[in-house]
């Protein structure tokens, strides 16, 4: 059963390359209506695969998709028409103009012209002034632009991303997060795939990882980062410490190599700043000296390596 | 149906065209002309009238013949291999469209492509000698056939090649010869016996013949015989084009 605010609904999905390689296995997933996904996983993991499936570029091996109410297979044509896709590759028509390009997508999608959208898309994308160039003589990061425009042209209600600011420059990303945001608004669905944790943490409201063809955890960012983050506080004595003195053991405290630094790790949701003044009383009534605290929380980057490593044998 | 996606389709690869029109319908009417100077003045003013035409006349048809079987196949071929060697081709497949509209896209503009150049050609033509088209109905019928069939077959060949080389291939290796040996510049009845029953192996003969009876009411092998060949060369394609699709063999992983 797929709950009702599902947009897409990915059941017992399987596939399996000529070659013998099981790139899928049996994977179940939904992505809610209006939300931002983020697809997480190391290459050859399984996510181009998935959203080729999706989108109909890749035949399952087994299972169905269920994309805004129809099924990918026996109606193609509705299900794809609520979709776009912007792939990984720069793959773009070089020698086309913007503006035919993404017309071409329009009608290529079943929509009747409709000058003032494309315009629309293209003012948006900061694309309309170059509405008339060749594709082919645009920045990198100008076509990944023009591949986004041409997978909005139809109106899709679901957007899949597949790793959208790979070799993109750090202002085009952040411009391409706020129009994700802005899509996000209008109520478009996004799907996004990406090896930049940060991309995630910056504008997914959930997380699934996947791993082996298998999707190893999916969950709300927030809950994620407070179920599996980590708080580190770290201490720079003044004096190297030989041991942990009595009074301060804990469990979680440690002492390096050095005699330095103490180091307390505050694990899941606690809340670090809190730990953090704590230990700083102990030391002080320890008569503890030291010359700097600091406190760092981890990324989303920690906890996934900490997942995927975990897995491995 | 969905209209839209044929009209993109349509108008998309024919405006290809038109950005490349020299390549795409100057330089065959240039090779055609260049064929008439040599051929039809230089050496056809030597020969005897063959059934009454004159040499000039009797190659117009394999002419138009040779430039709509190479072109249709190459325009076809290149249409679905650029999208496939680009990469763009995630679109298409992507698309709320059937194999028959994207077929019906590509090889229609394809074959429109053909049927003008065939029209330029056969103008072009009479600049050179003077000719008429005792069955023009048929003559029209058996240029639009052949150019959506060898549109269809270029189709095929676009998807099968996995590079240009294999592109370059089958209209320079396979097209040109068999049609130069189809009887664009002579009458199969002029071979010796031998090679006129070899020459019955070579499908181009009977698309040749069949398109110079429509101008001349004369031809190496019966209209009927040419027709249902052309048409069980197109019913093949489809067939062929329709396996591809369902497998996706070429296209989907």
């Amino acid at each position: 059963m797929t709950s009702s605010d599902a947009i897409v609904a990915i059941t017992g999905l399987d596939k399996t390359y000529k070659g013998g390689h099981r790139a899928l296995k049996s994977v179940d997933l939904e992505i809610r209506r209006g939300e931002i996904f983020a697809l997480l996983g190391p290459n050859g993991a399984g996510k181009t695969t998935l959203i080729g499936i999706v989108c109909g570029l890749v035949r399952p091996t087994g299972g169905t998709v269920i994309a805004d109410g129809h099924d990918i297979a026996r109606d193609y044509r509705a299900a794809r028409a609520k979709i776009g896709l912007v792939p990984q590759e720069l793959s773009t028509d070089m020698f086309e103009t913007v503006w035919h390009s993404v017309n071409y997508s329009r009608g290529l999608f079943g929509k009747p012209r409709d000058h003032a959208h494309v315009e629309r898309v293209l003012r948006d994308l900061s694309l309309w002034d170059k509405r008339d160039s060749k594709i082919g003589a645009l920045s990198g990061g100008m076509k990944r632009r023009v591949l986004i425009a041409k997978a909005l042209s139809h109106e899709p209600t679901i957007l899949f991303l597949d790793e959208p600011t790979a070799g993109v420059d750090v202002e085009l990303r952040r411009d391409m997060w706020e129009m994700v945001r802005k899509l996000r608004q209008q109520g478009v669905t996004i799907i996004l795939t990406t090896h930049y944790i940060e991309e995630a943490e910056e504008m997914a409201d959930r997380i699934g990882v996947i791993d082996g063809g298998e999707i190893i955890l999916i969950e709300e960012k927030h809950a994620l980062m407070a179920k599996l983050g980590r708080t580190k506080v770290t201490v720079g004595l003044t004096a190297p410490l030989a041991s942990i003195p009595s009074s301060l053991t804990d469990e979680n405290l440690a002492l390096s190599d050095d005699g330095d630094t103490l180091v307390l790790t505050v694990a899941g949701a606690e809340d670090g700043a809190r730990a953090a003044a704590e230990l700083v009383k102990r030391l002080t009534m320890a008569g503890i000296d030291f010359v700097s605290v600091d406190t760092t929380r981890s990324t989303l980057e920690d906890i996934f390596v900490d997942l995927v490593e975990k897995k491995r044998p | 149906m969905n209209i839209h996606a044929i009209r993109a389709i349509y108008t998309f690869e024919l405006g290809r065209t038109l950005r490349t029109l020299f390549q795409s319908l100057a330089s065959p009417v240039i090779s055609t002309s260049l064929y008439f100077i040599v051929f039809g003045s230089a050496i056809g003013s030597r020969m005897h009238t063959i059934g009454g035409v004159s040499y000039g006349a009797f190659i117009v048809p394999g002419l138009i013949m040779l430039a709509l079987l190479t072109e249709s196949t190459a325009n076809a071929s290149f249409g679905i291999y650029l999208p496939r060697f680009t990469g763009t081709v995630y679109e298409l497949l992507s698309a709320p469209i059937s194999a028959v509209e994207a077929l019906t896209g590509y090889v229609g503009a394809a074959a429109t492509k053909s049927v003008v150049l065939g029209l330029i050609i056969a103008c072009t033509a009479r600049l050179f000698v003077p000719y008429g088209i005792v069955h023009p109905v048929w003559a029209a019928g058996f240029l639009i056939l052949t150019s959506i069939t060898f549109s269809l077959f270029g189709f095929i060949l676009g998807l099968w090649a996995d590079g240009f080389e294999k592109l370059q291939v089958v209209p320079v290796m396979i097209i040109t010869p068999l049609t130069f040996l189809g009887g664009t510049f002579y009458s199969v009845s002029m071979l010796p016996p031998a090679w006129q029953t070899v020459t019955l192996f070579n499908p181009i003969v009977y698309l040749v013949s069949g398109f110079r009876w429509a101008f001349y009411g004369q031809a190496d092998v019966g209209v009927g015989f040419s027709l249902g060949m052309i048409v069980l060369f197109m019913a093949l394609c489809v067939a062929i084009i329709t396996w591809v699709f369902k497998t996706g063999w070429r296209l989907r992983t």
